[in-house]
């Protein structure tokens, strides 16, 4: 994990600024089907770089890669400091993907203000991709509380509901709560580093090296939970969620229910900085308790949802509690399903929105009831409906059983009755997926349905096919995955399981042998 | 045999899957027909190549195409394993789906789904494949969801009819129940033995404790249930009968609800170390075939006979496996799977002819007008009553005489269950029979000039069945010798099986009281549905009660909607309004009382931290204003609040820390 090798060319840097300069770009023009044509690219270009990046990845390691440091306020010891491993490269990959494919959904969806919407789609790419490649804590946190500003105008004046003004407010100010509560638990940790240094860091891979007291680490440990919980959200932190995601636009819902910002940030710095905290009896069955109840609470209300978008809401948050059960599993498959659930949700919750909004968009609704026997009239999109609703429920051969698979199996092990509660949200999502299907998408053509339906378009078949092809990539041969965030996901379970000191001591012991930094050759 | 052809058997459906599900709408019915079927025949002559190469070398072999999932002490490969089980299988799966694919040919001639129909039979195909060819139980769970979810699509092939697609979900979400089940005896294996791969499972079951195994048994059960339609998770087959007929034949009677007849045989060494398990599962077989059978008495609807019908009789396969008679589940698996194929595509030919008409009450004197149908249903119907010495007769009569030899009180009281069972599948099915076949007939006037024989693609297939449902049975002749026996000895015989010397006569006196129950049955029918007709109605009024409860299957629909279905609604209902009224108010409590946390943070900063972190103090005045003007409806400013505000609390961090102002 402090292994850190360099690129040699920052390309991170360029991956997280080059949708800044190119929404910059932007500005100027006037002509709407350049500004598309131009954000496209942009956001295709970014992609090709994100690619480069997972190409260029040395997989089955925890060394953290393309490595980028320069001084930033050195009093302080914080720094310009980026890098990705196991943990963040896929996110890195996922975000690059997402903005392409919201953008191809904008085209023809959004009208209004098109430039000033392209140009904050593509700032908070920017910023997504900040909290991802940044190693260092307060880096992290400035891209972190940064995105709320796109995030606030996409949701404000490209909403779709009445209140919008009103989930905007309340998703910034609900997810800055937290963020609060997380500053402190990053100041105490740069604390702590102080007292045995005597200088401050906030460099994720120099705090590292120096151990927390058990006591103050839990104190930490539930500040930042307090961040995390509200960004990711965990139950009962989440009720910004329905709010934001039924007002809010498609491309919005899309990022905030595919990227889960929330929970990577228990991967990334809660377990391998608070070890004793995340593996203490307590926390754990606090977490694992909460988990259960999202798992089982979510899937209940999602069955009686009539709007198919708040049954996503609540879909969401029982997937996120899938996603919380498994890292507290603390064990290899809980988190490695953790991990790659986290991804997984990217294809199939964002791709359910993506579908919402292509219903949203013909019909100007998701109700269910407004709906019926859609399948006749567009049968196209409701075999992806169905093919993605169905990777979303975890059907094996696509990527949701992967990740849902290795998180009960995680579970299970570290208790059974945990498994046993999991597997019951197993049974209750094909319950209010499948429900919801029979009513809107099945059946005899409802009254309320527009005469002319028009089947999806071209441009939308590329969003749900390139969607079907990594839900069946990854379900079917997730073999490169596996191999790239496997490495990483050892190390924070080695690290769990010996606990900071000797963690540390193993560290030091390994820098004795070979220097931390070296550059990134691939043969 | 090489392991490319071994790979090839499913390959092949798939490729169709493919070609027809992305470009099939390019080309004709025909062309897309042709390419489904291809698949399937080509996967059964790759099929029969493995089955002759097992024949010659029953040793168990494992292809292992690529490594799935892996990583920590977890290394699950997509892998097949072949052995004599497995041979077995894959002859009924590829043979008599390739001859439902004939006649689905037939059949669906002319439908707009055409294309679509034979998508789902292949992806069928591919996933049942999968399914009895899997070396470890994942392979195995793809296979047995990916069955599950064919079926939702075929049962919902008409999803225009609101029956059709509640029927649909209905399936899935019930099969789901036992998947849940499925899965939890995964996980418990893996605790258990650190692997998923059938041989190093196997292998060790000795180590299990009795309590270990027959937890995992029991879980294992639960999806066997779940899957093959037992009480109490049998409700989702009748209604499966929305789906057209080829697959209720294919899907609902043959190949998919016989899973879990193959999961129990294929895991009869974790069943074999716990004998609660296999009492159990010998219970849940034998109640489940003596209650569909009545049902089945008394419904009108052709296919829905034929739909309990298929429950009872997979209640003997697993009575069989309760009383570790594994060899003759799978043979009456075998058997099963010919005449049920047979009665349901011939049935599926009646509704052909009668342009659609299902209800046997308005069928009767069809024998003259389609002899070819009639005379395969006939043979279906002797076969499946268990008339000597077609091939129901001798898997059912070798189940109820492994119950009898079994010699416990619960052996005597299966063995009841199965007696009784089987005279009223006799007399069910003659019933079945004479109102369709024999009497008067009933048929609507406008479509009975209409009656026709089905074409000769349809028909063909039929008569293959037939001919299979006449000798089929003689794989296991003599009883417990024959060469079905011989060939399953090394993968189903049951662990510490003692061979039990039966006396001859013994053996014959059982048979003949099978042979006497069957006829009796058939006698009842013969008398109540062609001499005496009009002793059903007396009977049905004169028990008017106990005729409602079976005619409604005893009302389980509806006890289920009652006490599971409705609660989760209103439970999500309760849930939905928590969320909104009381947990979303407490967290915006948490925010307004954010001038109170700010202060029990600002004691903390003192004590906890050094003191005088003064940013948090800051930073929740901020908030609290910002919650104090979102109620006053200033909204606009917040924006420019929050970054300021932000600027702000990084800024007096930095001057907290260091001292002077870094901006």
């Amino acid at each position: 994990m402090l292994e850190e090798l360099q690129f040699g060319f920052p390309l991170l840097s360029v991956l997280i600024f080059l949708p800044f300069v190119g929404a910059l770009l932007l500005w100027p023009q006037k002509d709407p089907d350049l500004l598309k044509k131009s954000a496209l690219g942009i956001a295709v270009l970014e992609f090709i770089l994100a690619a480069l990046l997972l190409w260029r990845f040395i997989p089955d390691s925890a060394a953290m890669q393309f490595s980028e440091r320069h001084e930033w306020i050195p009093p302080l010891g914080i720094s310009y400091h980026l890098a990705v491993d196991g943990i963040s490269i896929l996110f890195v990959g996922l975000t690059a993907f997402l903005t392409v494919l919201i953008v191809l959904y904008s085209w023809d969806a959004v009208s209004e203000n098109l430039k000033t919407y392209f140009m904050s789609i593509l700032v908070l790419e920017t910023m997504i991709m900040g909290i991802f490649v940044s190693i260092d804590l307060i880096l992290f946190f400035v891209f972190w509380e940064l995105m709320l500003i796109p995030s606030y105008f996409l949701i404000k004046m490209w909403g779709v509901g009445e209140e919008r003004e009103y989930a905007a407010l309340k998703y910034v100010l609900y997810t800055l709560l937290g963020s609060v509560f997380m500053l402190v638990g990053f100041a105490l940790l740069s604390l702590n580093y102080h007292n045995v240094t005597n200088s401050y860091s906030f460099d994720f891979l120099e705090l590292l090296t120096v151990p927390v007291p058990v006591g103050e680490q839990i104190l930490i440990f539930w500040f930042i939970f307090m961040g995390l919980a509200f960004k990711a959200p965990i139950f009962p932190f989440h009720t910004w969620l329905p709010d934001v995601l039924v007002q809010g636009p498609i491309g919005m819902s899309v990022v905030l229910a595919g990227v889960k910002l929330g929970t990577y940030g228990f991967l990334r710095f809660s377990f391998p900085l608070l070890p004793e905290a995340s593996t203490n009896e307590t926390v754990v069955v606090i977490l694992m308790v909460l988990g259960l109840s999202a798992i089982v609470y979510g899937a209940i209300i999602a069955i009686v949802q009539a709007d198919f978008r708040r049954l996503l809401v609540y879909s969401s948050i029982s997937h996120l509690g899938f996603v919380v059960i498994g890292l507290f599993a603390l064990n290899f498959q809980g988190i490695q399903g953790s991990l790659l659930q986290m991804i997984n949700l990217g294809f199939t919750t964002a791709g359910l929105f993506f579908i919402a909004g292509f219903l949203y968009d013909r019909t100007g609704n998701t109700l269910v009831d407004q709906a019926g026997g859609i399948a006749a009239k567009m049968p196209l999109f409701a075999t992806f409906f169905l093919i993605i609703g169905m990777a979303s429920i975890g059907l094996p051969g696509t990527n949701g059983f992967i990740g849902e698979f290795l998180i009960l199996l995680g579970a299970f092990q570290a208790h059974w009755i945990y498994g046993a509660v999991a597997v019951l949200g197993v049974i209750f999502s094909a319950a209010y997926f499948l429900w919801y299907y029979e009513r809107a998408i099945f059946g005899p053509l409802g009254e309320k349905v527009p005469q002319v339906l028009q089947d999806l378009t071209q441009r939308e078949t590329i969003i749900a096919m390139s969607l079907c092809v990594m839900i069946f990539w990854i379900g079917l041969y997730p073999s490169p995955f596996l191999r790239m965030i496997n490495g990483s996901v050892q190390a924070v379970v080695d690290r769990l399981e010996r606990g900071s000191v000797a963690s540390i001591e193993f560290d030091q012991r390994l820098a004795m042998d070979s220097p931390n930094t070296r550059l990134l050759v691939k043969e | 045999m090489s392991d490319l052809i071994v790979i090839l058997i499913p390959v092949f459906p798939l490729i169709a899957v493919l070609v027809n599900g992305l470009v099939g709408h390019r080309y004709s019915h025909d062309l897309a027909g042709r390419i489904a079927l291809g698949s399937v025949g080509l996967s059964f002559l790759c099929a029969l190549n493995v089955f002759v190469g097992v024949m010659s070398d029953p040793t168990p072999r494992e292809v292992i195409a690529y490594s799935w999932i892996f990583g920590g002490d977890l290394n699950i490969n997509l892998g097949f394993l072949i052995d004599p089980l497995t041979a077995i299988m894959l002859m009924v799966v590829t043979g008599v789906g390739f001859l439902i694919h004939v006649y689905s040919v037939g059949y669906m001639h002319g439908e707009e789904g055409f294309t679509r129909f034979f998508v789902y039979m292949n992806l069928f195909m591919v996933s049942m494949l999968l399914l009895v060819m899997g070396n470890n139980y994942l392979v195995l769970f793809i296979g047995w969801e990916g069955v599950g979810l064919c079926s939702y699509l075929l049962i919902g092939y008409y999803f225009t009819k609101v029956s059709a697609s509640k029927a649909a979900t209905k399936a899935f979400v019930v099969n789901r129940i036992g998947d849940a089940g499925f899965l939890l005896a995964i996980f418990l294996i893996f605790v258990n033995f650190k692997t998923l791969d059938y041989t190093k499972v196997f292998a060790n079951a000795g180590q299990l404790s009795t309590e270990m195994a027959t937890a995992i048994a029991l879980c294992l059960l639960v999806g066997a249930i779940g899957k093959s339609a037992q009480l109490p998770l049998f409700t989702w087959l009748p209604d499966a009968m929305e789906g057209p007929t080829p697959v209720s034949a294919l899907i609902h009677a043959a190949t998919m609800v016989t899973a879990g007849v193959y999961m129990v045989v294929r895991n009869h060494a974790l069943f074999d170390m716990a004998p609660f398990a296999m009492a159990t599962v010998g219970l849940v077989g034998g109640i489940t075939a003596l209650f569909a059978a009545t049902i089945g008495l008394v419904q009108n609807d052709i296919k829905r006979v034929l739909a309990y019908s298929t429950v009872s009789q997979l209640g003997y396969m697993f009575l069989a496996c309760g009383v570790g008679a594994y060899t003759a589940a799978i043979f009456h698996l075998v058997t099963h799977a010919f005449f049920k194929a047979l009665l349901f595509l011939t049935a599926g030919a009646v509704i052909h002819s009668l342009n659609g008409e299902q209800d046997i009450r308005k069928m009767g004197g069809l024998s003259k007008r389609i002899p070819i149908t009639h005379a395969v249903f006939l043979i279906g119907t002797l076969a499946i009553a268990g008339i000597p010495p077609l091939a129901g007769f001798w898997s059912k009569d070798e189940i109820m005489a492994h119950a009898f030899l079994q010699g416990d009180f619960l052996g005597y009281v299966l063995y009841a269950f199965a007696a009784i069972g089987a005279f009223l599948t006799s007399f069910y099915m003659f019933r079945l029979m004479y109102l369709t076949f024999y009497g008067q007939s009933r048929v609507d006037p406008e479509v009975d000039h209409h009656i026709h024989e089905s074409p000769p693609v349809m028909m063909v297939p039929l008569m293959v069945l037939a001919g299979l449902a006449i000798v089929g049975g003689f794989l296991g002749v003599p009883p417990e010798h024959g060469w079905f026996h011989g060939f399953l000895s090394t993968v189903a015989t049951p662990l510490g099986a003692v061979p039990h010397e039966v006396s001859t006569g013994t053996l014959i006196g059982l048979m003949a009281v099978a042979i006497t129950i069957a006829l009796g049955g058939w006698g009842l029918a013969h008398y109540m549905y062609s001499v005496n007709t009009t002793l059903a109605e007396e009977w049905s009024e004169r028990f008017a009660g106990a005729y409602r409860t079976v005619l409604n299957k005893y009302y389980v629909d509806e006890i289920y909607d009652a006490i599971i279905v409705e609660p989760c609604k209103r439970l999500g209902q309760i849930g939905d309004w928590v969320d909104q009224n009381i947990i979303d108010r407490f967290i915006r409590g948490i925010g307004h009382g954010a001038d109170a946390s700010g202060a029990g943070i600002t004691w903390m900063e003192k004590h906890v931290i050094y003191g005088g972190l003064n940013v948090i103090g800051y930073a929740n005045h901020v908030l609290a204003g910002s919650w104090r003007k979102m109620q006053s409806g200033l909204v606009n400013h917040y924006a420019a609040v929050i970054v300021i505000g932000l600027f702000l609390l990084v800024h007096l961090l930095f001057v907290w820390l260091v001292g002077t102002s870094v901006l």
